[in-house]
Parts: structure tokens; sequence; C-alpha cells
């Protein structure tokens, strides 16, 4: 079974701070007496990715949390984010941060691909940490059921950008504030700073992507000249700005012109987050 | 003084197909206790409580005819769906989807209010895309996949089509999840076995629900009033590892490519009873939203997870033998 195999690896070589056992027993996500939630999380499998992430998150990264109280305690909230960065750590950090970093820890959950549970570890992986498969009925149960949902309305466009257009967001998608209305649930926006600076893409050669079937194939100053050590981030610092919650009314199924006014409002409040983070950042990597 | 006379009020009758099934047995014996009970097989039956009224017919017959006119039935439940999946499609098509026609047909004919049919969450079939829990009104599915349970699908849309075409019967379409229990069906042996096949790197979550919470469904779903179609769930899903594990059974964990290649081999030269498309059932999640029979039905499971085990670790039931086919 791969979660005993990884068990005893860990148990034996991996030690787990109090910070993150803490956060651990903390979280409350209607997981049954059998210690899974109905989508297959496991609170407790987060001890096998968090003492590595949680390194990411503090050392390599050095992430500046700024705002987290602005996320209520509980009840369901959607937290909106710009997305940066070829492979999106940014999903993960602000995970860490609400997790480790916010006084009531609250797990973020994340809407993965539809064809995620036919790849296999991987569906698995996903499943144990929260992430859910992103049918639309599934983003409504986890919000029913007071969850806090991250999303990237940007999609792949907003991560696989190239530098000349950093910080600048791309169009968002209307979906997110459909659900918003439809379930009254509150929106917090993120500005991530940082992101677009771990692998700043110099160009994104298409047709290569859409030979290898991937979203991009961003080429930068390191890959692919370096090689395999190119393809590491660059040790940037992360700042994550959460604003104040925004709540919305109307109807769910207005035109598409009524809630793209409503969207507007989300995305110049991630855009005066992430102009107050970037004014306020000495350098990329302090 | 003229003594004094206490009229109880009068026991419903309820017509109950396929009695000799392992479940028709379970079904049987809860029920008999508070409903008048007539079993129709075309199989044997033995060992059942002496007031159910038994017939050995099989219900395309005319003498399935004869019991509804001379019976004065109040509801039927259906049972006798064939699930072999090596008896022919032609039969089972002959079988399930004419059979249930005619049953339906004679309880409009005949004046009963009340049709129930087991139907499953199967139909719904386990896919990539699902959501996590499907709701009565997803898409049936199940056979795009796996083309031998057309016949099911099909007999789950045909009694979706009973609302409209005899709407003075009160239909009742039950979807439970995998059922577990003294009976024989692909997730009870499955789970009953010592070493069972799971695909490596998958772990999908599953619903199980015990057989006598279906019996409780369908006693509830007797209530005069009651119509529709309801998805029925046990306790909290669970992954399959973990099942396994309370189980203490040892996976042979086997790539997805080379357990559909062998399963191929091993079902084309009758080696095995497993239909390959099965194994989706090990790889993706196939659950159901059951909260409309909670709150309508006011189903709620009596059987938790801890009782599912229990009873998976007690002896296996015994195989159908068909003796009474004509």
């Amino acid at each position: 079974m791969p979660t005993q195999l990884l068990s005893s690896l860990f148990e034996r070589y991996v030690p787990i701070s109090s910070r993150i056992w803490k956060s651990i027993e903390a979280l409350d996500e209607g997981q049954s007496e059998d210690g899974f939630d109905p989508f297959g999380f496991e609170p407790i499998f987060l001890r096998y990715i968090l003492p590595f992430c949680d390194w990411l998150y503090q050392v390599y990264f050095d992430v500046e949390a700024v705002g987290l109280e602005n996320i209520p305690d509980s009840g369901p909230v959607l937290l909106i984010s710009n997305h940066s960065g070829q492979i999106p750590m940014d999903g993960m950090l602000i995970g860490i941060a609400c997790l480790l970093d916010k006084k009531q820890p609250r797990m973020i959950r994340g809407m993965v691909e539809r064809w995620i549970p036919d790849l296999p570890f991987v569906s698995w992986f996903f499943a144990r940490t929260g992430q859910v498969v992103g049918t639309r009925e599934n983003a409504r149960l986890l919000l029913r059921r007071g969850g806090c949902l991250l999303v990237f309305p940007e999609g792949v466009k907003g991560i696989s950008k190239t530098y000349d257009r950093a910080y600048q967001l791309e169009q968002f998608g209307l979906g997110f504030m459909r659900l918003a209305l439809e379930t009254g649930t509150p929106i917090v926006p993120v500005g991530v700073i940082g992101g677009e600076e771990q692998y700043p893409a110099i160009a994104n050669l298409e047709g290569i992507a859409k030979l290898a079937g991937a979203p991009a194939f961003p080429i930068t100053p390191t890959w692919p000249t370096l090689g395999p050590l190119g393809g590491l981030p660059l040790p940037v610092k992360y700042r994550l700005h959460f604003g104040e919650p925004m709540h919305f009314h109307g109807d769910p199924d207005d035109e598409d012109r009524i809630i793209r006014a409503h969207v507007e409002e989300v995305t110049d409040a991630i855009e005066s987050l992430l102009e107050q983070g970037l004014d306020e950042r000495a350098g990329v990597f302090i | 003084m003229s003594p004094r006379t206490t009229r109880t009020p009068r026991r419903q009758r309820v017509l109950l197909t396929g009695i000799a099934g392992n479940f028709g047995k379970i079904v049987a014996r809860r029920l008999h206790r508070h409903f008048d009970l007539v079993g129709i097989d075309r199989r044997a039956v033995k060992h059942m409580p002496k007031d159910i009224d038994i017939e050995t017919v099989d219900i395309r017959r005319r003498r399935a005819e004869d019991i509804f006119r001379r019976e004065q039935l109040d509801a039927v439940i259906h049972l006798n769906i064939l699930h072999d999946p090596r008896t022919p499609q032609a039969q089972h098509h002959d079988f399930n989807i004419n059979g249930t026609q005619k049953i339906a047909k004679l309880c409009a004919q005949n004046d009963v209010p009340k049709f129930i049919v087991l139907s499953s969450t199967n139909v719904y079939g386990p896919r990539a895309d699902n959501d996590q829990f499907l709701k009565e009104d997803a898409p049936l599915l199940g056979s795009q996949n796996f083309g031998a349970i057309r016949d099911l699908v099909a007999l789950d849309m045909l009694c979706s089509t009973f609302f409209w075409r005899y709407p003075e019967v009160e239909t009742v379409i039950l979807r439970p999840a995998h059922i577990i229990g003294r009976i024989d069906n692909a997730a009870t042996r499955y789970l009953r076995m010592r070493r069972p096949w799971t695909l490596l790197g998958y772990d999908p979550m599953m619903q199980l629900i015990h057989a006598e919470d279906v019996v409780s469904a369908i006693e509830r779903a007797l209530i005069p009033g009651i119509r529709g179609v309801y998805n029925i769930a046990g306790p909290p899903p669970v992954p399959l590892s973990y099942v396994l594990d309370r189980l203490g059974r040892q996976p042979k964990r086997q790539l997805e490519p080379i357990a559909r290649a062998a399963l191929d081999v091993a079902w084309s030269l009758k080696l095995s009873d497993w239909p390959t498309p099965e194994l989706d059932h090990l790889k993706y999640v196939c659950m159901v939203d059951d909260s409309l029979a909670r709150r309508e039905l006011g189903y709620a499971h009596d059987y938790g997870f801890d009782d599912i085990v229990r009873e998976l670790n007690r002896p296996a039931a015994r195989p159908h033998t068909p003796t009474a086919r004509k």
C-alpha cells in the first residue's frame, strides 16, 4: 500500500514540527470517523508533504503573507487569485499560508482538471491532499460544506505568459462569479507577487508545446540552456496579499455583460493588491 | 351485550418478483412481518416463511397475468432482473426489458397503485469526469464503456417512462450503491476475495450499503404517495484501499494495461466471470447523492461501515443454480 510505505519512511526520516501537527489537528473538513472527507481528503496524509512544502514556503521562497485575517475562520469562501510562474507554485504557497500561518488554519481546496482521475498515483495523491475534480457540482458541494475554494480564473493563460506581460491580468472566466452569486459565497481577492520572476519566460514555443501536448513550452534565461538545473524555479521572495472579503448579490444566470461587471470589480481589487505589493517590495529576492 | 369487534386494518398485499434470489429472500424475510407477500420466480424457492404465497412462474408467461387478476395487489416490488454477465445479451434483453414492461403494464391494467423497481448506481457508470456525488438527474452513461449492461440502463430508462405512461401507478426506481450482504453480486464477491486485484496508482472512494438498508428503503418506498427516482447509499464513503485494509485482504496491485489484457484473455477462455470494464470501478468514482431519499422517503442507513465489514467476513451466500427455468 503506497500510504503504508510512505508512512514508515516518513516516520523514520522526516521530523514533523509541532506547527504542522497543530494545523493538521485543527482541521475540520467534515471528515468521517474513518478519517476521510467525502472527496477522499485525509488530513493526516498532509504530514507527508507539509514538511517539504513548509521548507519551500519558509526558506526557499521566504513567503510573506499579508491580510490572512481577511479570510473568514469558518464558512464558505472563494479565494480568487492571479496566476503566474509557468509551474503553479502560487496555489501551493497560498495553501500553506492559510494552513500554517493563519491563526485558525483553513484547508484550501483546489479544483483539478477532469482528466486527472485517469492518471495513476496523481489521482490518488490529489484526492488525499484535498484537491477535487473541477465540476460545477463539486464546487457547489464544497461551498455548501463550508469549504475554502481557491480559483485562478485566468487559467493556463495566466501561468504561461511571457515576462513582458508580468503582472498584467489575463481575461478572467465568469464561472466563479456565477458560483459565488448562486451560493452567496464571499470572495477574497488575492494578489501574488514573485511568481512572475521564478521562471521569467522570454518566449513560449507554442509549436513544441502543442507537439508535447503541454499548455506551454517556455524559454527562460536558464531553461533549457542549463538542462535539468534550469528547470528549478529561481529562489524569489513571494508576497501574498489577501484583500478584504467582497460580497455580491444578483442572479447567477444573468447575461454575461452583468456578470462581467462584477468580475471586473474583483480584477480591480486584485490589480490594486498587486500594485501595493510591487510598490512595497525592495527587490525580487529580498 | 354483543361482543365488541375490533377491526384490524387490512395488511397491504405485495407481489415480490425474484423471490428466489439471494436478495429476494432477504426482502421477503423482512417484509412478510408487515405485509401479505406473494412471491414469484421462475426458479424454485426453498426455506421461506410459511405465510408467503409462492408461485414458480416466469414473469413473461401468461400465468403471471393470472396472479395479477386473482390477487388484489397493493404493490409490486420488481427484483427479478437478470445480472449474470455470462448470459447472452439477447436473453438479458428479452428477460429484463420485456419482463419489466409486462409487469408494469399488468400493474396499470389491474389497478396496482405501486410499482417499485430495483436498479443500481451502475447505470451512471464509473467515469473520470463524474461529479463526486451523482444526483438522480445525472445522465445514465454506464453502458458507454460497458456494453454488457446496456439492458440494465435501458431498463432504468424504460421505468422512467412509466411516470407519464402509467401516471395512475406510483412508480419508484431505487438506485442503491454497491449492495453488501449474503448475496452474490459483483461487489460482495470482489470484497470477499482473499487477494483481490487493485489497479496500481488508483484508489477511488467507494460507497457501500448493507442489504438490510436497501430493504429499509424499499419499505419506505411502499408508503402511499411516494413516487420518483431515488439514489440510496449507506455510511460515508471510504477509499477502496481502506475497505480492503479493514477486511484484512492482501490486494494484488496490477498495472492497468496488464490487468485489462489478462482479464480479457481470462474472460474469453471462460476462466473468469469478471467482465473487463468492471475494472473501471477500481479506478474511478461512481458515488451518489442520496439526500433526496433521506429527505422524501425518510430513509436513513442503520448499518455502519463496521457492520459491513462484519458482514463481509461472514461466509458467502451460495450462488444460484437455476432449477426451474422454462
